[in-house]
């Protein structure tokens, strides 16, 4: 293997692809052999790096220099300057919000540095492609490890003791599951794994499994071992990730070719095998049953749960499902021991198995915040702690209104709550839940009625049709909710609101219905204020609701300070303004169809919403 | 590609180890090549190729090469600083390909400093 020495780790996730890493990348190789530095620099194609917001980026090791929000047109410059003449370049650096200092390396700063990395450990580290580079970070020694010194029930005691618990939402403990797997009646068992995620906003799953397919199949192959009776393996993932789907099939081959799948695994016997099974993006398909149903190929609806799934799942068989990411931290807790994974987050599992959280989680921290991205954070953390120190805070000086967790179906969570740890049982208690780690941060120009319905009409939309209470109750909630925002609310709407609501969490099939009122729910308990203002005044306080407000020029404003720069008029697409340059110009409510261009455009701040 | 056995998974890690110390800025040694525009003009390219050749050859797996701007004292370029873990930096000046030879094979590959290449052991304060 040849001597380099730079490598540029590229970013080659979903969010960068989509933001032309292929192009910088390609840039870089041109402009590196022009300056025939190729036997000396190695590019190598990574996965998420979690810094979304900064993509596409590159980190250039061996100092750890991260550069940021590349163009084409910077490369020859960063070619020249840092690979040529040892410079790195300050311009292309992260510079946190408000400072005036870049930070050069990616160690120090803040989004990563406050962050724990089990799940995401060789997340930038290595090539998605090449399971070398997974075995040269200490890959597939948990699998040899399991295989050679442990015994099937000392693996699931191992799990049962880290206190590891189910990452897509339900946080069931992991290795509770497994054992009543294992202790199921049935001769043939099977493992899957749940990369159906479906949550607007959520991209933790989609991101391991493009960083690091193999600590995913890795997970897969220690946990058939331990169930025992467990020769196949499925992957569900959802047709809407195509390079998740690229990247594991190109792990499942080699793995296949190092004979880590198939027969008389590492000579010790054992056989089993993992095939990918492609959902069409159905958001019921994420739930046990319904996602079993799929793979068998009937509709994808869920199923009362009198019998779980571990019982009789897949063709009726015991079937042990887990999400990626809790697969993802099998083999860490194998090679480094339940104690140290149980040493990280909160409560006591030693006694009882729902007895605290423990490990990690990874989130998606999107919406209103600077730092938009993939963290990974100890279980305990503070809510705050995840906005405000690894988030960066709200952009433009904006006050932080609520936070949603858990995706669509997850609760909003005020302000005062803030200081809240994250742990499975302290969401539940305020109403919203861990979920599969979407993490939606809101501001004071979000309405969290609008909010509600818009999450709503995601869930009522996804609802399979199955039972009433979800297919009707969600529809119906809708109807309240759009009458609301319309300005056509009534007092009583809210009453009717929660008693649905309430109605359609408790009668659901199963989760999805079971949850899907959280964010109203929420939203009534702690922002009961906007509601009532959008019903008594039909008014809407944080200008969003359309049919509730109208744009108002202040004419002394739009004469002393802007001189009737006549920009809004002329921009206006229903000629709802009057009025002509170096004159005060006014609105005209009835023509006005209130799309706001003129509220952008206007650079006075004469327009405002009232 | 052939099946693996359990003990071929630290071959193949032994293997990747340079690659992997690279890219997690460890390694047991580290040499820096001043590669400002006096160091490029004195020849510090040479001078860093030729330690990249010297570590492929001798198939060292813990040594990382890297570069840095001017380190101030351009009259004596090229120069390095060769850093083994747990031990003050040493800048060697003036080199040429024969000096980097010999550096390379008694300070990197046996830990023996180079009496009379080098200048300075340490570094600058930073305030």
């Amino acid at each position: 293997m040849k001597a380099y020495r730079i490598q540029i780790m590229v970013c080659t996730g979903t969010g960068c692809v989509s933001n032309h890493a292929f192009d910088i990348r390609d840039a870089l190789e041109k402009e590196i052999a022009k300056r025939n530095l190729q036997n000396e620099t190695e590019i190598v194609n990574t996965g998420c790096n979690g810094f979304c917001g900064a993509g596409p980026l590159i980190v250039v090791q061996p100092e750890g220099i991260f550069y940021q929000l590349l163009k084409v047109t910077d490369i020859p410059h960063l070619v020249e300057e840092h690979f040529l003449k040892g410079r790195p370049v300050k311009k292309l650096m992260y510079t946190p919000p408000k400072e005036k200092t870049p930070i050069p390396k990616m160690s120090e700063i803040p989004f990563f540095a406050d962050q724990t990395l089990i799940a995401l450990r060789n997340r930038g580290m290595i090539d998605p492609e090449n399971i070398d580079d997974y075995i040269a970070r200490g890959g597939y020694k948990a699998l040899a490890k399991a295989l050679t010194s442990m015994t099937p029930n000392e693996i699931i005691n191992e799990i049962k003791s880290s206190g590891l618990r189910g990452r897509g939402g339900g946080g069931f403990p992991t290795g509770v599951k497994w054992e009543t797997c294992k202790h199921a009646h049935g001769d043939t068992k099977y493992v899957i794994c749940n990369a159906d995620e479906g949550d607007p906003g959520a991209f933790m799953d989609r991101s391991i499994i493009e960083g690091d397919p193999h600590s995913v199949i890795e997970g897969m192959i220690i946990g058939a071992y331990a169930i025992e009776n467990v020769h196949q393996g499925y992957i569900y993932v959802r047709m809407q990730y195509p390079l998740a789907i690229q990247r594991f099939e190109i792990a499942l081959r080699q793995a296949n070719e190092y004979g880590l799948l198939g027969k008389n695994i590492f000579d010790k016997g054992f056989d089993f095998d993992i095939e990918i099974r492609r959902g069409a993006g159905a958001f019921v398909c994420g739930e046990s049953t319904a996602l079993m149903a799929s793979i068998e190929g009937k509709v994808g609806e869920p199923r009362a749960k009198y019998v779980h799934t571990v019982e009789k799942g897949l063709w009726n068989q015991p079937t042990c499902l887990n999400n990626v990411e809790t697969w993802a931290n099998v083999p860490q807790i194998i090679i480094r021991g339940a104690k140290w994974f149980s040493s990280i987050g909160t409560g006591d599992v030693s006694v009882d198995a729902w007895g605290g959280s423990k490990g990690t989680k990874v989130f998606s921290l999107a919406g209103k915040v600077n730092n938009t991205g993939l963290v990974e954070v100890p279980m305990g953390i503070s809510l705050r702690d995840i906005i405000y120190k690894i988030g960066g805070g709200i952009p433009r000086n904006k006050k932080f209104k609520a936070v949603q967790t858990g995706g669509p179906s997850g609760g909003f969570i005020p302000e005062s709550l803030l200081d809240l740890p994250v742990d499975y049982e302290e969401l539940s208690k305020v109403g919203s839940m861990m979920g599969s780690g979407g993490m939606l941060v809101t501001d004071e120009e979000n309405c969290m009625v609008d909010l509600a319905k818009y999450f709503l009409s995601f869930t009522q939309d996804e609802s399979c049709g199955k039972c009433i209470p979800c297919r009707e109750g969600t529809k119906r909630m809708l109807d309240i909710l759009e009458r609301i925002t319309m300005g056509e609310g009534k007092e009583e709407d809210l009453l009717y609101l929660e008693e649905l609501s309430n109605m359609v969490v408790e009668s659901s099939l199963c989760a999805l219905g079971g949850s899907a009122p959280n964010p109203v729910l929420t939203t009534l308990k702690y922002f009961r204020d906007e509601y009532e203002i959008h019903v008594k005044e039909k008014k809407c306080p944080a200008g969003v609701c359309k049919p509730l407000i109208n744009y108002v020029i202040d004419e002394n404003v739009c004469i002393q300070v802007g001189h009737g720069c006549d920009i809004c008029r002329k921009q206006c697409p229903d000629n709802a303004i009057m009025g002509e340059i170096k004159k005060s110009h006014y609105i005209d409510t009835k023509k006005c169809g209130k799309c706001g261009i003129c509220y952008d455009v206007c650079k006075f701040n004469a327009i405002h919403i009232e | 590609m052939a099946k693996l056995k359990i003990e071929d998974l630290d071959k193949i890690a032994e293997e990747a180890k340079r690659k992997m110390n690279l890219r997690e800025g460890s390694g047991k040694i580290k040499i820096t090549v001043h590669m400002g525009t006096c160091g490029i003009s004195a020849g510090a390219r040479n001078i860093m190729t030729t330690f990249l050749n010297e570590i492929d050859s001798n198939k060292l797996q813990d040594v990382i090469v890297t570069t840095t701007g001017c380190a101030g004292l351009c009259s004596h370029e090229p120069m390095i600083t060769v850093e083994l873990v747990g031990q003050a930096p040493v800048k060697y000046i003036d080199l040429n390909e024969k000096k980097v030879k010999k550096i390379f094979s008694d300070h990197v590959l046996k830990g023996k400093l180079v009496q009379e290449y080098a200048y300075a052991i340490g570094s600058e304060r930073i305030l």
